[in-house]
């Protein structure tokens, strides 16, 4: 009895073209939920802040290295086409440099120790975080 | 004197009857369901459905909807759910899914079959629990963050539904129907 569950050919006779054309109109409305609701923010400006203020405000379209200065020495920025992240930083704990790439808009990488931020802007002003 | 009647006759039809076992075999179906283990709250197979689909397709909308609202108000009180917001989650859920049948029950029978009704009713309940869940339970635009979710599992679970409760009617029609229990 089970093997006979498990066959796909019985199956696929309950199927007539609608329900194909009402599957593949549900598939694409996943898809699009997906595509519309998960992609988060495309950012296209870093901001970069030292001691609270903004040191550099630079596109994110060329690859180039920022240099900022803090309390505790250089902290070097790398931005490329779309996306940004503190390259190196004389913090001692590193957490700004371990967050890796910034990619979405709102995304912010802080360098508490040497005062230096990164900040991704999108089009929309992205919250930071959604709680339940 | 006068005497009143101590029984009071409810004339019950055949209908009655039929609508009534069948809103059992539904509940019956939500109340094992409720023991299946599932990943997330809100995803579920929703077999009950298989029932308002069979009813659907063999004795119209309107014992489709007696059925579906019955099993909802009845199942949750099995539950211990009724008036708990998850009653409201199905209930809207259900009074979509219904609204949505009584439009595709229209589409030409040749080319939609219980299939099509099955994943037209799972978006649609999936779409009025948002709503509700929107519009009161959790008021921020965040709920449609796991809507994705939602819209996937309501997919393969419609499709799922569909199939069995088309197979099915196939067999009740090749099949000579039980005799009637009385």
């Amino acid at each position: 009895m089970f093997a006979r569950l498990v066959q796909l050919r019985p199956w696929l006779v309950h199927l007539r073209s609608g329900d194909w054309l009402v599957m593949a109109s549900g598939v694409a409305m996943c898809v699009g939920a997906t595509l519309l609701l998960w992609q988060g923010d495309v950012p296209d400006k870093a901001i970069v802040r030292a001691g609270g203020k903004v040191v550099a405000e630079v596109a994110l379209s060329t690859p180039r290295f920022i240099e900022v200065d803090g309390p505790l020495g250089k902290t070097r920025i790398e931005v490329q086409p779309g996306r940004a992240r503190v390259a190196s930083d004389p913090g001692p704990r590193q957490y700004c440099v371990r967050q890796g790439w910034l990619t979405r808009g709102g995304a912010v990488a802080i360098c508490a120790p040497n005062h230096v931020s990164l900040t991704l802007t999108g089009r929309k002003n992205d919250h930071d975080t959604v709680s339940y | 004197m006068t005497t009143t009647p101590s029984v009071t006759e409810l004339p019950v039809s055949a209908d009655d009857h039929r609508v009534a076992r069948l809103a059992t075999a539904a509940i019956v179906l939500t109340v094992a369901e409720a023991a299946i283990p599932l990943p997330l709250p809100g995803v579920k197979p929703g077999l009950a459905n298989i029932v308002t689909l069979i009813v659907l397709s063999r004795y119209g909308w309107r014992d489709a909807a007696w059925v579906t609202l019955l099993r909802v108000l009845a199942g949750s009180l099995l539950l211990g759910q009724f008036l708990a917001p998850g009653f409201f989650l199905s209930f809207s859920g259900a009074l979509c899914s219904l609204g949505a049948l009584g439009l595709a029950v229209h589409l030409p029978r040749r080319w939609f079959g219980p299939v099509s009704h099955s994943i037209i009713a799972a978006f649609a309940h999936i779409c009025g629990q948002l709503l509700i869940a929107r519009l009161w339970l959790v008021p921020h635009d965040g709920v449609f963050y796991l809507a994705p979710v939602f819209f996937t599992a309501a997919l393969i679970f419609g499709v799922i539904n569909g199939l069995v409760a088309s197979r099915l009617l196939g067999e009740l029609d090749t099949d000579p129907l039980p005799p009637e229990p009385l």
